[in-house]
């Protein structure tokens, strides 16, 4: 309210000041010859007085004083918190931007980058050792079907193929072909309940991810299980991982060993919980 | 508009004595607005280039070939995932600013002010041969010169860019249009940079001249009044 008033009051201030009244009482005071008054005409020029302008500039100065509130970034007890309120902002922006129906931008074979240039990053270790041939995903929280799936379960459901850009947080990106299950098609296998806000997944190296319902939900995401048309190698997530074309890297968990369907989240993600934006939408 | 010059007095008892001139020549909210702006400008290029230091290149990341290696301590957040919580919550200070500026100038009509058009195209030349001391210092009529007005009439440019380029980076999908637009996201991602070292060209220059024009034009931009100005 102080700022709308004092910016509107502010758009002239010589309006405000009004300096006609100074001018006619020094022409009463002083009165002037002919010549004199010629001269002030050939200038005709508002006067202020010295004082005057001092205080105004003063006052001037102190409305820019809202600018010292940036001061607070800088004091370590309220950084942390503001800094989580500004990418708080950023990440419910985020989320309002996302359209279900808006497709991430597919590309043709030859613009994949190759296989052995996708870069394979971990937070841990590349090869957590999962056992696959007794793999199964744990599904449990808001679904009709809890329990073990088994791959075969995920890869009856129609496949699909996309080339998409993977984008990682650190600036680099590259155009990958994947391959799987729609992960919407999966939740309806397990009969899940759709108006739960997120679909969490726990992987074999202790990675932890989760996704909003709607990002979920869009026929981007995968539960994918191929790339470059093959079975995923150990180091790519053997036997299943995420692709969302829409969401930043670091949400395309690997390894997958347990799915979960909550309105709460205890943990957002690994890099989520220590700091990294938990919507990141691309 | 514009900004009216008016005679500075000093009255003692019956005489009026005039001491100098001044001109009301930056209103508050753009005194606001360039403050506001000057310290999120400088949180983002610190934060952004904490971000580059993650992946410093333009390259492929397999093999990645380096473009520089930029020191930490002329960067912001101290990690890349502070460095991000810095840059997306000042870009919305940063556009915010940006926004009420432009929103006012036009609302205004302050623009005409500072705005650069054909009209100003040729004087700006003899001013640029003034400043390498190769003519006489053209007559100046009104708050800026032409060459002043390009300067921050471009500069307004670059800072529209720096928001549509960053757009791009961050949202490649929702506004994939505007990636393409750009060459793709990897291209974005270069032009991004780009526009923040002409930005920073800008601001180099800018201080330059900040320092060179003295006392009464440096307090023009915190009280708004300039005292004697040239015109």
């Amino acid at each position: 309210m102080y700022l709308v008033v004092t910016l509107w009051a502010d758009l002239n201030p010589m309006e405000k000041e009004s300096l006609e009244p100074e001018r006619m009482d020094t022409d009463e005071v002083n009165p002037k010859s002919g010549s004199e008054k010629m001269a002030e005409h050939k200038a005709d020029r508002k006067q202020i007085r010295e004082r005057k302008l001092s205080a105004l500039s003063r006052r001037e100065l102190l409305k820019l004083t809202p600018v010292l509130a940036l001061g607070a970034f800088a004091v370590p007890r309220f950084q942390k918190s503001l800094l989580k309120k500004g990418l708080g902002i950023s990440d419910w922006v985020s989320a309002r931007m996302f359209r279900t129906g808006h497709l991430a931008p597919t590309f043709g074979d030859s613009d994949v980058t190759r296989f052995e240039k996708f870069p394979i990053n971990d937070y841990d270790v590349d090869d957590p050792g999962v056992i696959l041939e007794n793999w199964s995903l744990a599904v449990s929280g808001l679904v009709k079907k809890p329990g073990e799936y088994t791959l075969d379960q995920v890869q009856v459901l129609p496949l699909v193929r996309q080339n998409t850009r993977h984008v990682c947080v650190e600036g680099w990106d590259v155009i990958g072909r994947f391959g799987g299950a729609r992960l919407s098609d999966f939740l309806s296998v397990i009969g899940a309940d759709s108006t739960a806000r997120f679909v969490s997944v726990k992987c074999a190296d202790d990675y932890y991810e989760s996704l909003d319902m709607a990002t979920a939900l869009h026929p981007q995401t995968l539960l994918c299980y191929e790339m470059y048309d093959r079975p995923l190698t150990r180091e790519h997530g053997a036997p299943l991982r995420l692709n969302v074309p829409t969401k930043i890297g670091y949400k395309q968990a690997k390894y997958l060993t347990d799915l979960k369907v909550t309105n709460v989240l205890e943990k957002v993600g690994y890099w989520e919980d220590q700091g990294y934006s938990s919507f990141y939408g691309l | 508009m514009g900004s009216a010059v008016v005679e500075i007095v000093r009255v003692r008892g019956d005489e009026t004595e005039s001491i100098g001139r001044a001109a009301y020549e930056h209103p508050l909210i753009v005194r606001l607005c360039h403050w506001v702006n000057a310290i999120a400008l400088f949180v983002m290029v610190g934060s952004g280039l904490q971000i580059f230091r993650a992946f410093p290149s333009f390259g492929a990341k397999i093999p990645q070939h380096d473009l520089l290696h930029w020191p930490k301590a002329f960067a912001i957040g101290g990690w890349l995932g502070g460095a991000l919580q810095w840059h997306l919550t000042f870009m919305w200070i940063y556009m915010a600013t940006g926004l009420i500026y432009l929103g006012y100038q036009l609302f205004s009509g302050n623009y005409r002010q500072v705005m650069f058009t054909h009209r100003d195209i040729p004087g700006a030349w003899p001013v640029v041969k003034h400043y390498f001391f190769r003519g006489p210092k053209p007559e100046l009529g009104e708050a800026y010169n032409s060459l002043q007005k390009q300067a921050y009439t471009t500069v307004i440019i670059l800072g529209v860019l720096s928001v549509l380029t960053g757009l791009a980076i961050w949202k490649p999908v929702q506004f994939s249009w505007l990636a393409w637009l750009m060459g793709g996201f990897h291209w974005a991602r270069l032009w991004h940079f780009i526009v923040m070292w002409v930005m920073l060209g800008f601001v180099f220059g800018h201080l330059v001249m900040v320092i060179l024009h003295g006392w009464n034009n440096f307090a023009s931009m915190l009280t708004g009044w300039k005292k004697d100005p040239e015109y």
